[in-house]
């Protein structure tokens, strides 16, 4: 599938702006569809879609495994992180309220917004580290 | 209007699960899984659960479509010819079928406001999301505030399927390694 030119210039072209509406459903699911679940998908699916088709070396060299496998532990570490802060603001556990000194409005955006990066982080490495997985077995 | 168009989209759904039964080529069927995952995204959006839809689009016909595939790439591409009789299967699931249909005929007409379902949480949450949270999209602070428990863990439970998945094809491939 290499040396399939209209695959590569499409992929190439297209590959910039999954990534970028990847980012645009992460920040802007405060105000319409979609959140860290998605984002982390669509962020995925962009760096697989190179995998395909510049091969999976080329995605590897651009997304190192050790660095996949690190972020998906980490995402969870962000979200119970943001729980555990919680409590040093004199809350509940994932109570975002009093995370800006007492402003709750502003606490909860802070909270949505860190939890959703946390869900971001874990969801997309956890679907690349699987579709690592995969390729890597066929290759051997 | 509304209603032709999720008639045809439920025609559409089912003329794929008999195309997904009846086609040996696992590459075709994978193909097919895909287009169901994009009809089941139009029919969310015709429910209106935005959120769902994509979802539904991005990881039934997207990451799941190229999982089918990885996977694919490992194994034969026909099915094998089954070797039992169909039979029990389809009663087994044909009874599951009608009693999940019998179930369904209790329910509330779908969007009725007098359901539990939209007269307790539902409705609290609708009424305190904007002086609360002022977050416009009450799906994203539903999950991410007021549920913020089921979402920790639902993403731990993608990080435990990650490491399963990555424990049982990591490990395949370093005793491989040392055999050589």
């Amino acid at each position: 599938m290499r040396l399939d030119t209209i695959l590569r210039i499409v992929a190439k072209i297209f590959i910039p702006f999954i990534l970028m509406f990847g980012l645009y459903v992460q920040l802007h699911g405060d105000f319409g569809p979609g959140g860290g679940f998605q984002a982390g998908v669509i962020v995925a699916a962009g760096i697989i879609l190179y995998g395909i088709i510049y091969g999976i070396n080329a995605a590897q060299r651009a997304v190192p495994p050790g660095l996949v496998e690190a972020m998906m532990p980490l995402g969870v570490a962000i979200f119970a992180g943001v729980g555990i802060a919680g409590f040093f603001t004199g809350r509940n556990y994932l109570d975002y309220s009093n995370l800006m000194h007492g402003d709750m409005v502003h606490g909860q955006h802070w909270g949505v917004f860190l939890v959703e990066i946390g869900v971001l982080v874990t969801v997309s490495s956890t679907m690349l580290a699987i579709f690592y997985a995969f390729a890597g077995r066929g290759r051997e | 209007m509304e209603q032709l168009i999720n008639m045809v989209l439920l025609t559409l759904l089912a003329l794929i699960t008999f195309g997904i039964i009846r086609v040996r080529n696992l590459f075709a069927v994978v193909v097919l899984t895909s287009a169901y995952s994009f009809l089941m995204a139009s029919v969310m959006m015709v429910l209106d659960a935005v959120d769902v839809a994509m979802t539904e689009a991005s990881v039934g016909a997207g990451i799941s479509t190229v999982l089918a595939l990885g996977a694919l790439y490992l194994t034969k591409t026909e099915e094998a010819e089954p070797r039992y009789s169909p039979l029990l299967p389809a009663v087994v699931a044909g009874t599951t079928g009608a009693v999940l249909i019998f179930g369904t005929l209790d329910l509330p007409p779908f969007g009725s406001a007098d359901t539990p379902l939209n007269t307790h949480v539902g409705a609290d949450y609708l009424a305190r999301n904007m002086a609360e949270t002022d977050i416009p999209n009450v799906v994203t602070s539903v999950l991410a505030s007021y549920r913020g428990f089921d979402t920790l863990g639902e993403t731990t439970v993608v990080f435990t399927a990650g490491i399963g998945v990555l424990m049982l094809l990591k490990r395949w491939r370093k005793a491989e390694r040392r055999e050589d």
